[in-house]
């Protein structure tokens, strides 16, 4: 009865609202939103649907429905690197998960020395391209590696091998972060209610603390499948005859021109990395209940023999990675590895490349990245969290989908999209700019869901107070929003200037004469045998990352330290979502 | 020709989805005069207040401000300073700047601006604390600055959206006289919306009690509390006994248990019909005032709740074994009345204090 009642009281009332008339601020917002929109389906969604419509042609352009798929599957050639793919990410993603588990263990739940040290030394990789760790493992155990040589043992590290164990240490620092912040984020209540209901150490660890850190490993666990998956680098540079979906891909398109089947390949390895991504944000969203605000952080407690067993653990782990950045030094500065170890500066050169036109030109693009791409993020999720319009869902979805848009099948999409001759998007072809806009929609969704978290930890009112006082929205945008969500935005172009720096997958098929970029000379250099010189830039690449990420860290003491009179805990926080999440590339 | 009221509201409906917030609600706020919109949560008063703020849009029905229809207008066309219950100060800007927020981009000159600034947080004792910043106060002073800042611009309205309920009791009550003191200096025409009973009854010129949407009573706070026009309102307003009852065939008179009693003159149901009749605590007259006198009965005292300045008892009528009735004896007069646990006492319920409400609403 009272249902019924509601219902008819509901019909009583008309659908529509009254409308406000519309003046030159909500014309404004209409018209930003529109932008966004339009934005997101040139760069995100019409590509995307020009790889899918390539793959349905043949060649010459005629429809042949699924016939691509049906010979991809069929030639063992090609249908192989599914397997292959498959098998190298699963292995290294149990791999990397296992060592960092243990890693992030010493680190969060023991009071053991060094953990400041070992937390920089296992974050090195985030600087580097994956193909450095590549080149650096040829080095070691190539044919002429340091080990081969020395011990006459090859391990055959061209293939799986390698690839998975360039994987391993390039996927390191992303499950690490993760299961730390798991780690962190958990009850120190919970134990000692274990402790005093008598619970062994195993019952403990069964019962509290791999529940408690559940979510974070299947994280952890999706993020570093999708970017083994998805990654191009290590296994162009040590994969030899393996061949993995993204060198497939490559092989068509750049060796066999075989664009129709690139795009298939492409929208296979959509799949896994779309599949990767749905079940990761469905397990993200279960975990936020998780610790309530009243939680207590956990001590770390004594226990000597732990302790020690667990530094030696992690001082293996970390010398093996200082030894790979070491080993890229040293190549890169003596006369020729490993027979004439005299120190030179001659691979510095890049003769082949062009100089250093390539690296100045990664660090334009990334600058131009890390600037554009904060304010496209940031003010996008501005539209979509403030206006809760109708266009908000769509929107949404629109830029949640890049995360799982292999940086491969973006390029290739991009070539479908732009190198279109008569096309007015054909302009771009070519230039610095499209290497932008693949960079920053390529990395577009962190920084668009870092954006949004810190945009809902604010009052929502503010605009209305602005209103109320007849101040438009955007002067309320830039006095207040802004100022307040200064750490997060920091933290935004500090992420895309690092990941454009370091990304070879979305614009290796992009750079054109004159817009030559530092991880594509790489790869070029070492395709060519020059790998010395490859060494080098790869040195320079790690340089200038870490140069970045020390001016971010003084800009962010800067910004705390001013706005510490009227915060005490939103910078903290942003860098733990901007960490969390940081990862899914 | 009279003056049109400051604000009117005339037939405003709204709906969220298949869910009805407002159902037809019409009032008037006449100049200078402060308003609250009374009811528990979920009844529809933040939502009537966003409506005249314009932060919703109704789905029927118009907002007039002085005459004049605003229902298209955006919220930044319609003059009014608003407090919500966050107060939203901005966290980046000192307290003069938050004040000033709305001045500076009025093309007031700098030196206006300071002198502004100045005087709206000497009204609200602030001047000292000019250079903090919001996180640097206390709640009460947030709420003032929130206040000051809303009242900057001298807009002709002002809204409050729950703004004491972040406070603590003692800071609460004080706010309380300060807000409606201030108020009546600046003779602003003001709406607020309450939950807190006390509050409307204390500031209210006159109150508006809300229930499911629709609008249960509109008075003065002595009409509201002394004439609650439902059972929902008496239910809400203050503390307030009830004692089921039923009509008898005499007009005027109710049975309750054993006893019959004469209400408060009005219409007659017929008889059988199930009622309630409601008499606050402190209109129940004990003692010497109830040696005899029209419907007096003899009750048992079965609780005694000790409550400062005085004694809430709980009295079980003859052929009760709970208490129905509750009253509230002053502590000096405790002994006087001689009542204790178990203890019987005899009271009388005048006829003007039994309000009689049929059990439907």
């Amino acid at each position: 009865m009272a249902v019924l009642r509601a219902d008819r009281e509901a019909a009583a009332i008309p659908e529509g609202v009254v409308r406000h008339r519309l003046d030159g601020e909500t014309a404004l917002r209409y018209l930003l939103t529109g932008l966004f929109g339009l934005f997101l389906y040139l760069f995100v969604l019409y590509p995307m649907a020009k790889v899918l419509w390539r793959s349905l042609l043949d060649n010459d352009g005629a429809f042949v429905g699924l016939a691509n798929y049906a010979r991809y599957f069929s030639t063992p050639a090609i249908a192989a690197s599914v397997t292959n793919s498959l098998y190298v990410s699963v292995v290294a993603m149990v791999v990397t998960v296992c060592l960092a588990y243990v890693y992030a263990y010493a680190l969060t739940r023991t009071p053991m020395p060094g953990r400041g040290v070992f937390r920089v030394v296992a974050m090195l990789p985030i600087f580097a391209p994956s193909l450095v760790q590549g080149i650096a493992f040829v080095y070691i155990f190539g044919n002429n590696g340091i080990w081969t040589r020395l011990t006459d043992i090859n391990i055959g590290v061209y293939g799986a091998k390698g690839i998975i164990m360039a994987e391993v240490f390039y996927c390191f620092p992303h499950a690490m972060l993760i299961l730390i912040a798991a780690l962190t984020a958990t009850d120190a209540r919970l134990y000692d209610a274990a402790a005093a209901l008598g619970a062994s150490r195993l019952k403990t660890f069964a019962t509290v603390t791999l529940p408690g850190v559940k979510y974070g490993l299947m994280s952890a666990c999706f993020v570093v499948f999708t970017l083994v998956i998805t990654d191009f680098g290590a296994p162009k540079v040590i994969g030899g005859k393996f061949s993995v979906m993204a060198t497939e891909i490559y092989n068509q398109v750049v060796g066999q021109q075989n664009f129709t089947m690139g795009a298939t390949v492409s929208v296979v390895l959509l799949v896994p990395a779309l599949v990767a991504f749905v079940v990761d944000r469905l397990i993200q969203r279960r975990q936020y209940a998780l610790v309530s605000s009243s939680a207590k952080p956990l001590e770390p407690r004594k226990n000597p023999l732990a302790e020690w067993s667990l530094f030696a653990y992690c001082f293996l782990i970390a010398a093996s990675i200082a030894a790979i950045y070491l080993v890229i030094l040293v190549v890169s500065l003596v006369e020729r590895w490993p027979y004439r170890l005299s120190l030179t500066l001659k691979h510095y050169a890049f003769d082949t490349v062009g100089g250093y036109s390539p690296l100045l030109n990664s660090v334009y693009v990334s600058a131009l990245t890390a600037v554009v791409g904060t304010a496209i993020a940031f003010i996008g999720a501005y539209l979509v969290e403030k206006w809760r319009t109708r266009a908000g869902a769509p929107l949404y979805a629109l830029s949640l989908l890049p995360v799982s848009i292999p940086g491969m099948v973006l390029g290739l999409a991009y070539i479908f999209t732009f190198n279109v001759s008569g096309s007015i998007l054909n302009r771009l072809y070519g230039t610095l700019a499209i290497l932008v806009i693949s960079n920053l929609i390529h990395y577009f969704t962190v920084p668009f869901l870092t954006a949004t978290t810190s945009l809902k930890q604010m009052d929502a009112e503010f605009e209305n107070v602005g209103a109320s006082m007849g101040v438009p929205f955007y002067k309320t945008f830039w006095r207040v929003t802004v100022p307040i969500a200064l750490p997060s935005i920091i933290a935004i172009s500090m992420y895309l200037f690092l990941n454009a720096m370091v990304t070879l997958s979305a614009v290796v098929f992009l750079v054109a004469p004159g817009t030559e970029l530092a991880a594509v000379a790489v790869l070029l250099m070492d395709d060519a045998g020059d790998t010395a010189q490859a060494a080098a830039m790869s040195v320079l690449i790690i340089a200038v990352g870490l140069m970045v990420r020390f001016v971010y860290w003084g800009l962010m003491r800067g910004v705390t330290r001013r706005t510490q009179a009227w915060t005490a805990t939103a910078v903290a926080a942003d860098q733990v979502t901007m960490m969390g999440t940081g990862s899914l590339k | 020709m009279p003056r049109p009221p400051a604000v009117e509201l005339d037939g405003i409906a709204k709906k969220f989805g298949e869910v009805v917030a407002l159902k037809s609600v019409s009032l008037g706020v006449g100049e200078g005069e402060f308003v609250c919109f009374l009811g528990p949560s979920g009844c529809g008063k933040t939502t009537l207040l966003r409506v005249i703020a314009g932060l919703e849009r109704q789905n029927a029905g118009a907002v007039r401000m002085a005459g004049r229809d605003v229902s298209r207008l955006t919220p930044s066309e319609r003059n009014y300073g608003i407090v919500f219950q966050s107060y939203a100060l901005f966290p980046n800007l000192t307290v003069a700047r938050n004040v000033a927020y709305g001045l500076e981009t009025r093309r007031v000159p700098r030196a206006e601006i300071e002198r502004r600034v100045d005087e709206l947080l000497d009204l609200v004792h602030l001047r000292a604390h000019k250079e903090r910043y919001p996180a640097q106060l206390s709640g009460g002073e947030q709420q003032r600055v929130a206040l000051a800042r809303a009242l900057a611009p001298s807009p002709s309205l002002l809204l409050l959206d729950e703004p004491l309920s972040a406070l603590d009791a003692r800071v609460r009550q004080a706010l309380r006289v300060e807000i409606k003191a201030l108020q009546r200096r600046l003779g602003i025409t003001t709406v607020m919306v309450t939950h807190d009973q006390e509050e409307a009854l204390t500031m209210a010129d006159r109150i508006v009690v809300m229930n499911h949407g629709v609008v249960e009573q509109i008075g003065s706070p002595f009409e509201i509390y002394t004439e609650p026009s439902s059972l929902f309102v008496a239910r809400f307003v203050g503390h307030m006994n009830f004692i089921p009852a039923t009509a008898c065939e005499r007009p005027g008179w109710v049975r309750v248990g054993s006893v019959e009693l004469r209400h408060r003159p009005g219409p007659t149901p017929p008889a059988g019909t199930r009622l309630t009749l409601a008499i606050r605590p402190e209109e129940i007259l004990i003692g010497l005032a109830a040696r005899d006198g029209e419907n007096r009965i003899v009750t048992r005292v079965c609780a005694m709740q000790f409550l400062g300045a005085f004694t809430r008892l709980g009295l079980a009528l003859p052929g009760d074994t709970g208490p129905t009735l509750e009253c509230d004896v002053a502590v000096n007069a405790l002994a006087e009345v001689g009542a204790r646990e178990g203890a019987e006492l005899a009271l009388v319920l005048k006829p003007q204090a039994l309000r009689l409400f049929s059990d439907g609403g």
